[in-house]
Order: structure tokens, then sequence, then C-alpha cells
């Protein structure tokens, strides 16, 4: 094992694993770069490898620190964990070639681990650079004698070659449904909406860029400040969290459109939850999803991975005129003891009528200086008490659970509603990104005659967030990260370019399943799965044979001796004019009878003899003697046949 | 069993025959299979695959299907990596029982070849690169472990680049020889007797009697050339003489004290070598002929020649 072979190496695993840094507990990744140094170090100066002893207990301590920090020694992260420790370790003992296999294959193993957690372009980018590194190290290990550069080239036109061919098979290879066995629980932890909101909980959201789905519009998109996208629906409170509570028999949903339908699709960023977003109340969906009694539309599995749906809704509706007792009894549910100036508060309202004690209680919100930040104090006990008349400062979810307080206790049903509000619009691929930074909480009140109204208290403190977004409507936009702030127009335009191209990728390359195969390949015809095996057997042997012809080209080609070729021609030119060439006839004796036969051509048949003769039978080769020749030849049987 | 049925079965298979010239490697001469690092890899992407499907990993698929194309294209390279080139078996100089004989092989290509592996039936391999030439003479060598002719046998040209994943060979078997010398005895006295024995009792009359002429090797005396035959247009030919019994010695079997003939042999080589450095004219007599008085490389080796081949049957 030379030191290239295993600098080439290093640099394989290290590319391999970098990526995992992220995701990895601290300590593995620290243990990584420990390794990795130390190997270095030992091939630089070529010390011996450590004792088998010593590199014994590392594995077993390191073993014993990943039991400690996952409880467990399967599942995903830790067979993750697990295998970059293994690479690193067997790197330590790497004497034989058949170990530097063995480490070659273990990295392409991890590579592939990677797309566990990403899979977008610049993934898909880095992929390819780590496959060359590889490729290269690997070519080394079976031609040590290779200089870098002609090994790099070989591993690139190797790689460069399984390009068009893999090409072919991602679009042919008959796809299958999965999953063939469960997902481990922990395959697609992500960040999201919860189902419970307590003060803070959106706020925290609202730091992060990721997107949460992206919509496109059929036809006109409604205002910005229509697009609430329902989630979950929180019913009970404990004076500090809401929670979505037992569901109790409810009156199916039902509603009455009044407006106009939008037709929408979206492709939602998969979060491991049940629930699918859609603007208000959808009168369909293209999945197989089912419409709760409070409007919340949940899908039969999990949404761990990427989904598109169509869907069309109805911005204004009445929601479930008739209630049943049970749900609007659950929606007045208040914990009895705590915050009692509240509780006054909305008492001292209850004198007027339902719209009344609404828009006294958004009058209150919009003339008490409340003010709309990220970072509001802390609230003790009597929570709404605390918020309502002393603090004054917080995020939507402080609003909406406040209003819906105040609601509760003045005998209204209520209820908070999570979800997303807005989006911000891709001019580049025409649609809307809704990013998890678009979290958002309101109310929802049961009105008699109007069934279930929405009511966003955030709205009327900070108009700007319902219209604009957030960082128009905070005014201390400093927590926020910088590209949610208001970054230079050209970074916005960069950004939004790259999102429209993710977008892209994620319809056509990640999305591309067993549906999407069908879908595409009916187009052509392709229906079945024998026709599709066929044409890609035929697909992949076509290129193939295109290659082979191209690399053997130089071998089968005939190297031929221009002069005889020349001579030979000349010879059939004659032969058709009645002078064929006997095959015992040197070139003189041809040449003479030629010569007999057709005086008129004796000097110049003479003349091609002599130079024949002296190129294709003397000493010296010389290349302008045999051009000057062929071209003479060629002029003969011109001049010939004029 | 078993192993013998196999190797019965590669007989028929590659129908192994012995050939002389240049030898192009075609389509039909290259074989190709599968290493055992081609299967790990395929059981590799198999696993591969499965996860891809089970977590729908776009990606996943891509990756999985490049490796797999990748090894394809291996199998292409590693073929071309073989194929049209041209070889032919060159010179193999004499060398002693004990040493290493030294076959050249020429290969000639229009593509430069990397990790070429030449190996022989039981004896170590030749690993080389070589570029795009004309003639690029490869040195194979072989134990000489017994006097006589020693053939190469069937060589494997065999490669593995560019990933090891497949192996692609093809079988080389030369009609080259090369003529192993018995092995010298270390140390041996010359004989101090110099009369012939009874069977080699053609005494010669006359002193440096001119006996007739050959063609000139390289070596030989510039005195002994026949200026007069040159100059006829017989070409170079060296007179030859002959010298009386008394002045030359005599090299004889039967002479020797061992009892076995590879050792007799071997003394004799020993004497041959011994006589020559010492610039001593001297003849050979073997129970199956004698080779008269002589001196000079050339006789040298003709000594050693008999000396080598003595009691084998000539195979060509």
């Amino acid at each position: 094992m030379s030191k290239s072979h295993l600098y080439g190496l290093l640099l394989s695993i290290l590319m391999v694993i970098a990526p995992h840094a992220d995701h990895l507990p601290p300590w593995v990744s620290a243990l990584c770069i420990v390794l990795l140094v130390w190997r270095s170090y030992l091939a630089w100066s070529g010390n011996p490898l450590p004792k088998r002893w010593l590199l014994m207990v590392i594995t077993l301590t390191s073993l014993s620190g990943i039991l400690i920090d996952f409880h467990t020694l399967f599942g995903r992260e830790v067979g993750v964990t697990l295998l970059m420790l293994l690479a690193t370790l067997k790197l330590m003992e790497l004497r034989t070639a058949r170990d530097a296999m063995a480490l070659i294959f273990l990295s392409c193993f991890i590579l592939i681990t990677n797309f566990l957690y990403s899979q977008s372009l610049l993934t898909a980018l880095y992929m390819l650079a780590t496959l060359l590194v590889i490729v290269t190290s690997w070519v080394h290990l079976h031609a040590p004698g290779i200089a870098v550069k002609p090994r790099l080239r070989v591993a690139a036109v190797l790689l460069l070659q399984a390009i068009p061919l893999t090409l072919i098979l991602f679009i042919l290879f008959p796809r299958v449904p999965g999953p063939l066995w469960g997902l481990p629980q922990d395959a697609f932890a992500r960040s999201g909406l919860d189902d419970t909101m307590s003060p803070g909980s959106v706020g925290r959201l609202a730091l992060s860029d990721a997107v949460a789905f992206r919509v496109s519009y059929q036809g006109k998109p409604p205002q910005r400040a229509q697009m609430y996208w329902r989630g979950p629906v929180l019913w009970d409170f404990d004076g500090h969290t809401w929670t979505p509570g037992r569901a109790t028999q409810g009156i199916a949903p039902q509603f009455s459109a009044t407006g106009l339908t939008t037709e929408y699709s979206v492709t939602l960023e998969p979060h491991n939850k049940h629930w699918l977003f859609a603007l208000d109340v959808p009168d369909s969906i293209s999945v197989p999803a089912r419409l709760t009694d409070d409007f919340q539309i949940l899908s039969r599995e999990p949404v761990n991975e990427r989904l598109r749906y169509e869907a069309r809704s109805h911005l204004t509706f009445h929601a479930n005129l008739q209630e049943s007792q049970a749900q609007l009894q659950r929606a007045l549910q208040l914990p009895q003891t705590l915050n009692p100036r509240a509780r006054q508060l909305a008492a001292s309202w209850r004198a007027d009528d339902d719209h009344a004690v609404v828009r006294r209680a958004l009058g209150y919100f919009n003339q008490q200086n409340f003010y709309y930040t990220l970072e509001p104090p802390p609230l003790g006990r009597n929570s709404m008490d605390d918020f309502l008349f002393d603090t004054r400062q917080g995020f939507c979810e402080h609003y909406a659970a406040s209003f819906v307080f105040l609601m509760r206790a003045a005998h209204i049903p209520a209820r908070v509603v999570t979800g997303y509000q807005g989006g911000e619009y891709n001019a580049y691929g025409n649609y809307y990104i809704v990013r998890q930074s678009d979290a958002h909480a309101w109310a929802e009140v049961w009105l008699t005659g109007q069934g279930w109204v929405r009511v966003d208290p955030t709205a009327v403190i900070a108009p700007e967030r319902v219209e604009r977004g957030l960082s128009a409507a905070l005014t201390d936009s400093a927590a926020l990260p910088f590209m949610s702030r208001n970054p230079p127009l050209w970074l916005r335009d960069l950004r939004l370019n790259w999102d429209a191209l993710a977008n892209q990728w994620n319809q056509r390359v990640l999305g591309y399943d067993s549906e999407r195969q069908f879908a595409y390949l009916s187009r052509f015809g392709l229906e079945s799965v024998s026709l599709q095996v066929i044409y890609m057997t035929a697909g992949l042997g076509l290129v193939i044979a295109l290659f082979a012809l191209y690399m053997l080209r130089h071998l089968f080609k005939r190297e031929q001796d221009k002069t005889q070729a020349a001579w030979l021609k000349l010879c059939r030119k004659l032969a058709r004019s009645g002078l064929p060439r006997a095959p015992h006839e040197g070139p003189w004796d041809y040449a003479t009878r030629v010569a007999i036969a057709r005086p008129a051509l004796a000097d110049a048949i003479q003349d091609l003899a002599a130079r024949y003769v002296a190129l294709r039978y003397g000493a010296i080769q010389n290349e302008r003697a045999q051009s000057e020749f062929i071209r003479r030849a060629t002029k003969f049987g011109r001049s010939k046949n004029k | 069993m078993f192993s013998a049925l196999k190797q019965k079965f590669r007989n028929w298979l590659f129908r192994p025959k012995i050939e002389h010239g240049t030898v192009v490697l075609t389509q039909r001469r290259i074989f190709i299979l599968p290493t055992r690092q081609g299967w790990v890899l395929g059981l590799l992407l198999a696993l591969m695959l499965l996860g891809c499907i089970n977590y729908n990993l776009s990606l996943g698929y891509v990756l999985t299907f490049l490796l797999a194309m990748m090894a394809v294209m291996s199998m292409l390279h590693a073929f071309r990596n073989l194929a049209h080139l041209e070889i032919h078996a060159g010179r193999a100089d004499a060398v002693f029982s004990g040493e290493t004989a030294r076959f050249l092989l020429h290969f000639s290509s229009k593509l430069p070849r990397y990790q070429l592996i030449l190996r022989g039936e039981d004896s170590d391999s030749v690993i080389f690169d070589m570029p795009a030439r004309q003639d690029y003479a490869v040195e194979f060598p072989l134990h000489a472990a017994r006097r006589g002719w020693l053939e190469t046998g069937r060589l494997t040209l065999y490669t593995e680049f560019p990933l090891g994943l497949f192996h692609a060979w093809s079988y080389l078997h030369f009609d080259a020889r090369c003529l192993v010398y018995p092995r010298p005895l270390p140390d041996a006295a010359l004989p101090t007797g110099n009369a012939p024995d009874g069977a080699g009792k053609r005494s010669l009359a006359g002193d440096d009697d001119f006996a007739g002429l050959r063609t000139y090797v390289a070596g030989d005396a510039l005195p002994h050339i026949a200026w007069k035959a040159y100059a006829r247009g017989l070409g170079l030919q060296v007179k030859q003489f002959t010298t009386p019994v008394g002045e030359a010695l005599w090299l004889n079997l039967n002479d020797t004290p061992e009892t076995d003939l590879e050792s007799k042999l071997s003394r004799l080589t020993r004497w041959v070598l011994e006589a020559e450095a010492r610039g001593l004219r001297y003849g050979l007599s073997l129970p199956d002929g004698e080779l008269p008085a002589g001196n000079g490389s050339a006789h040298r080796d003709a000594c050693l020649r008999q000396l080598a081949l003595f009691g084998l049957v000539e195979t060509k």
C-alpha cells in the first residue's frame, strides 16, 4: 500500500463522511477527524499502524458511546454512525489491497446513505465529485504504475460513459413502489408545524428558512391576505399549551360555497405527520385523504416523502352552519381557575351580541399598544393575564391564543388554527414558496348564521404580516435569518432562480416514482413492464455498442498502404479500358505492355511505374514522393477519361 | 476428481495449441469473467437497490445505476486492454541449469496498455504497462530446473484493469524454447591425462592441418578467416584445422569419477568452461559422438549444446 494510494483513500473517506457531519453526534465527527488525521500522519511519517488491542479499545469505547447516545444499536441514525466509524477504523488497519477494496465499496455505500438526509441538486453534484475521487483511487489500486493525470482520465471516462447509460436506466428501469419493509420511526425526522401550540412554538419556526411546500395556482392566485393554509386545529387549553384534544362525535363537515373556487397544486415537503395543507376549505384533493369535522385534511400515511397533490378550495363560504352541541361545548372549555382578569374583561363585553364582542376584542388589541415581536418576554402562570395586561408583546401564537381565550370566556365558541400564511412568489417558476417562517396561528369563532369564521388578531396588530410577510411586520427583524430580512435584490433573485431550479429538480428527478414513471412512459406507449424492459435492454445495448465501436476504432482500422491502393486503383482503371494486369505481371512488365498497346500513355505509365517501384520496393520512404505519386496516379486516370 | 474434470473441461474449452509467429489477440481469443470483487460489487449494488426502493431515494437509484454502468463499461475497458495486441516470441539466450531463463516477448499495440500481467503455469508473474508502440519487449523469466530444452509452456496474459471487477485473459502458447546447459560443478580440476580413450582413436595427422571451412561465427579469430573464400563471394568462412591428438585436451564422459549421468555432465560442463577459460584446445567425447578439438566461444557453445542435449530425445 503506497502513500499515494492511501492519500486517495483518505480523501475518498473524508468526502463521503463530510456531509454527515451535521447530523452525527459531535463526538463521532471529532473521532472520525482525529482518526483521519492520525492515519494521514502515519502515512506521511511512515510509522507503523497502531496495535490491534488499541483499535479494539477504540472500537469498544465508541460502541458504548453510541449505546449511551442513542440507547440502541439499531435504526438508521445508528447504522449511519456505525458505518462512519467502521470506515475510519478500517483505515487504521489498512494493510492489503483487499482492505483497500473493502474501503472503496464501503465509501460507495456511505455515499448512498447521505441521500437519506438530502437529495438536493447540490448533493447530486457533490456525489458526482465524490464518485470521481473514489473511482480515481479505485483505478489507482488496480494500476499502481499510472500517473495522476491518466488515472483521473480513466476514471472520468468511465464516469462519463456511465452517465447516458444511467439516464436510460433511470427512465426505464421498472420502479417498484416502496417501502418493501417498514420504514423505521426515525426515518424522516424533520422540522415543521407541531400539533401543539405554546408561547414561542410558532416563533421558533419563524427562524427556519426551510421550504414547507410550494404552490402553483391554476388561473389567478388569490390575494396574499387570503392565503391561509389550514393545518392542525387546536381545541384544548391547559393554561399553557393548546392541543387538538380528543375528537368528539361532531357533525360531518359541510359548507356552502359563496364565491369562486381556486385550483392549485401543492408539492409538500415531507414532515412525517398526517396533515396536508389546503387553502381554507377544499372540496377536492387528488390524493387519498379525509376531511375531519374541523376541516383538517389528513392523509392516510404520514407524509414521509415529497408529495404532490392537486386541490380545489373555496375562499368564501359558510362552514358548518349547524354544529353539534358537543363540538360547541368543546369550543368553550377553559381552565377554571386561571387568568381571572381576562375572564373579567370578557365578561364586561358580554352585554353585546357575538359580532360586537369580536369587534371589541379586536379593538382591544388594536388600541392597547400591543407589539408584534419574535422575542416576547416570558409569561407566568396566568399567561393570558400577563400577556393581555402587562407585557403586551407577542408573536402570532400569543394573539391567537389570547383571542380564543377571550372569546371562550365571553361564551363564543372558538378554536385555534395553525398553518401557514402567505408565501413568496417566484416569478422564475411561476409558483409560491411557503417556508417554515410563514408558519402562523389564528382563530376561528362560531357565529350563529355564519358558522365558523376566521378571525386573525395578528392582522389587527400587524397588518403587514398578512399582506407582505413576516419581515415587513417585524421592527426588530435582527433575529430572523439573513435571507428572511430584506436581502439585496440580486441576492433575492438568485435565491428565487435557485429555488425554481430546485423545484424542477424535485418534480422531475426526485419525484420520478412508479406512478410518475407509468404516467410518463405511457405517453410513449410503453405501458407494460416487459416492454419497458425490452426498450431498456435495447437502449443499453445500443449505447454500449456505440461506445465499443468508438473505443476500439483504432484497433480495427486496417493500416492501408496508400501507395499500393493508388496503384491498384490505377490498374483497375486500365483494366476497365481493356488492359487488365495479369496476375504474374510486375509493375515494370505491365507498364511496358501498356506503353506498347497505348503509345499515347507510354510516358505517363512508365513514369508512374518507376515511381511506384521506387516507393514500394526502394529503401527510402518519402512522404512527399508518396503524395506526388498518388496525385499523378489520380490525374492519370482523369486525363485518360477525357 | 472434480478438479481433474474441471481441468479437462478447461482444456477442451480453451484448446491449447502451440503457435509460432505473431499472435494477434482477436476477440475470439479473449475470455472475460467477473472477479470475486466483481461479484461482491454485484451484491452491494443489489443491496443498494433494495435500499433505494424502500426509502424511495431517486438519487440513490442514480448512484446505484452509475456504479453498475461503470462496472459494465469497465468490462469493455478490460477487453480493450487486451484486444488486438500483437505478440511474438523472441529469442532466449541459453542458460545453465539452476539459472533463470529469460524469454523475450515482443508486444506491439496502437494503444497504450495498462497493468498487463503475464503468468506462466507455475512461475511468478510479470506485470507491465506498455506505451503505444510497435515493438515493446517484455522479459519473461522462467526458472531452468533441468538441462535440455526449456519451453515457456502455456502463458496466461491477463488484466483486471481498470477496476478489478473483470478478469480478461488470453492464452499464449509459443513454440519458443531456451537451451539449458547442465549445471557446471562449482570447481573441478581438468583431467591431466589427455590420451583419448579407445573410442577416440581418430588420431589426426599433421600439424595445424587444414580440415575444411565452416561459416564464420562472431568471436572467431581473424587469422582463421578464409579471406580467399570471402573474395570469391562465398561469405565469411573460417578455416578449420585439425590438431595432433597429443596437443588437444580430450574431455571424455568416461573419465568423470561420478556415477550418475547428470553429475558426469555437470563435471564435463565445468571442464569445458575451464578449458575455454584457459585458452586450451579441447575436444568432447560422448558415447553418442565426438566434437573434434577446437577453441573459441562457438566451439564452447557447441560442446555445451552437446552436453545439454545428451541422451535427450529432440522434440524438434
